[in-house]
């Protein structure tokens, strides 16, 4: 069932533009993607590792700047994209050993104040970044000859992106080094007595989710031809954090659904409700409160839950016994 | 000459309205152990009270004192309603005020529009005064004593009274305090609605300098993130020398290197992070 329903997504993706017909709705599908990559880089940290950054933003600006830095300057679409991933991965780099000095709360206030530092670099320094009008790309490259002016072409070769993404994420999750990682967050101190080097496993956690952080701000300037510094502030980490959380973290599903639900509710619901920030604070503050381990875990418990009450005769002893699935805490 | 002169007593008088700011946010950090994120948004909630007060007709100080105690009692709700439904959860509570903080500056769009708000600086305290052959803006030292007064006042609460000493006994350790019979999650309650309230009145008293625009949330909470991590969280002290630090590289890192000036303001705070993660009189590692 599981592959039937992987094949069915997988060829409702391939095929999504022949059937939405309309251009914007397939942008849409395609900020998506750009976001759930995001999202998915973010939840290496924040899931796996159970470190939470508030800073991730700033690796998406930093990845989106310095492409389009290098396209402006007249570098070929192959070298550009290759020399804004090295950029994002040195600043990954030089975040992680500033930010790795602590864990938990202090990790989280550290990422903040990096981040808030990328953003007064990219609003003040006007020279580089043109401040706050931002950085603005020609035309959408067309790396190794293909044209990705048109909606679905653009589409297509984000979800090809996405798909590479999804499986390094999920082998990297699946490896012994992403079971080493899920032991640094749950175990520190007896991975620590068992020989592994706990910071190293942080450090090259981090440059990995910083790797495809850079890979979705590579994709969002492509995508928007155009940088500004409000990619980079406070509200975008906290949004892709929102994306993750909500989604579920620790889950190769939950970041996408996550970027599903914000990208929507950003694009299709603002169309209605003008005080998109309000739904997104109020939405944060709920699913904290409500829902700590996300929407996807949540709602498998919830149809565990179902799945046991309609059966409620037969295992009434049991059930009383066998307590009800405890959730992970899943922050 | 002259010029430093303005710049140092600018970042002295910015440096008192970054204490009554992070005073509150360094008491809820040292005795709750989160960063409160929404303390930006209470700043600015507190100079929006007050616009509208004023605009009712009321005095300046009037106005001040009942926009502070207004945000006083939001936080003491916030703190009793959202934070108290996640005991130990420190992550999560730290995400709650996140959520918190986005709504209260969309409501505050709307309430107030999108245009700066500038507050009338209070008659008394307008013109320049004449110290020693120097002028000085009379309303920025008005601020620098003010900071003064709450600075001592605060002192006293903390180290001369009762609640004081129970407070500290907090910060030091939550869990033996509550062995001895302290109400802790009590003082959580007093500490939020207290830091609330000295942050909501630092809005308004910060009004006549800086005015009241959105963002301005975001631009004052990363300033009481690094007064905090420079002071050592849970130290009066600490977030008062912290402020002026902050004051002095604030407006002159703006004077002299405007396209650095968030860099200037950041690395010394990442410096002390990595070399003293406690801060320079922190009572509790971050």
């Amino acid at each position: 069932v599981k592959q039937l329903a992987l094949a069915l997504a997988l060829g409702v993706l391939a095929t999504l533009p022949l059937w939405v017909g309309n251009g914007y709705y397939v942008n849409i599908a395609s900020q998506i993607l750009v976001y759930a990559i995001f999202a998915l880089g973010l939840n290496v940290l924040v899931g796996y590792a159970g470190l939470v950054s508030l800073g991730h933003a700033g690796l998406f600006g930093i990845a989106a700047y310095a492409g389009a830095l290098a396209i402006n300057s007249g570098a070929n679409p192959f070298v550009a994209i290759i020399a804004a991933l090295a950029a994002t991965l040195v600043a990954a780099a030089v975040f992680a050993v500033l930010a790795l000095r602590s864990t938990g709360l202090g990790f989280v206030m550290i990422t903040v104040a990096i981040g808030q530092i990328v953003w007064g670099v990219a609003y003040r320094w006007i020279s580089i970044t043109n401040g706050d009008n931002g950085v603005a790309i020609g035309t959408r490259p067309s790396p190794l000859g293909f044209s990705l002016s048109a909606a679905p072409q653009f589409y297509w070769a984000t979800l090809i992106v996405f798909l590479v993404a999804v499986t390094a994420i999920g082998i990297f999750a699946a490896s012994p080094f992403g079971a080493s990682l899920r032991g640094t967050r749950d175990q520190p101190r007896r991975m620590t007595a068992l020989g592994y080097h706990i910071w190293l496993i942080r450090f090259l956690a981090f440059l990995f989710s910083g790797l495809w952080s850079g890979v979705a701000g590579m994709l969002f300037l492509y995508y928007n031809q155009f940088i500004s510094p409000q990619a980079v502030a406070l509200g975008a980490s906290a949004e892709a954090l929102l994306m993750v959380i909500s989604g579920g973290t620790g889950t190769l599903l939950g970041p996408i659904v996550g970027a599903a639900l914000v990208v929507i509710m950003k694009d299709v619901a603002s169309a209605y409700i003008t005080r998109w920030n309000f739904v997104l604070g109020a939405i944060f503050v709920a699913i904290v409160i409500f829902m700590p381990e996300g929407i996807v875990p949540g709602s498998a418990r919830l149809a565990r839950w179902c799945l046991a009450k309609l059966r409620p005769q037969v295992t009434e002893v049991t059930s009383a016994a066998t307590p009800r699935p405890r959730p992970e805490s899943g922050l | 000459m002259n010029l430093w002169f303005i710049l140092a007593i600018n970042s002295i008088a910015f440096g008192s309205l970054l204490f009554l700011l992070s005073a509150g946010f360094s008491l809820i950090f040292g005795l709750m152990r989160i960063p409160n994120l929404t303390h930006g948004s209470l700043f600015m909630l507190g100079a929006y009270f007050a616009v509208s007060l004023i605009s009712w007709g009321l005095g300046f100080w009037p106005a001040a004192i009942l926009a502070g105690l207004g945000v006083a009692a939001f936080g003491g709700l916030v703190e009793r309603l959202l934070l108290r439904r996640l005991p130990g959860a420190e992550l999560a509570q730290v995400l709650v005020t996140l959520g918190l903080s986005f709504m209260i500056a969309d409501v505050c769009l709307l309430g107030w529009g999108g245009d700066p708000i500038s507050i009338a600086t209070p008659p008394e305290l307008r013109g320049v005064s004449r110290i020693a052959g120097f002028a000085f803006p009379t309303y920025r030292l008005g601020v620098i004593i003010i900071a003064v007064v709450f600075a001592a006042a605060l002192w006293g609460l903390l180290d001369k009274t009762r609640l004081g000493a129970m407070i500290r006994a907090g910060v030091d350790d939550p869990a033996i305090a509550r062995v001895v019979g302290i109400r802790v999650s009590r003082l959580f309650t007093i500490v939020f609605s207290l830091g609330a309230g000295l942050a909501g009145f630092a809005g308004v008293i910060g009004g006549p300098i800086l005015s009241v625009y959105p963002g301005l949330d975001q631009d004052m909470l990363p300033l009481a993130l690094v007064v905090v991590i420079l002071g050592g969280s849970g130290s009066l002290f600490g977030s008062f020398v912290g402020s002026f630090v902050v004051g002095f590289l604030y407006n002159f890192g703006q004077a002299m290197f405007p396209e650095l000036a968030y860099v200037v303001l950041f690395l010394p705070m990442l410096v002390i992070l990595v070399l003293r993660p406690q801060g320079l009189f922190g009572r509790v590692a971050a």
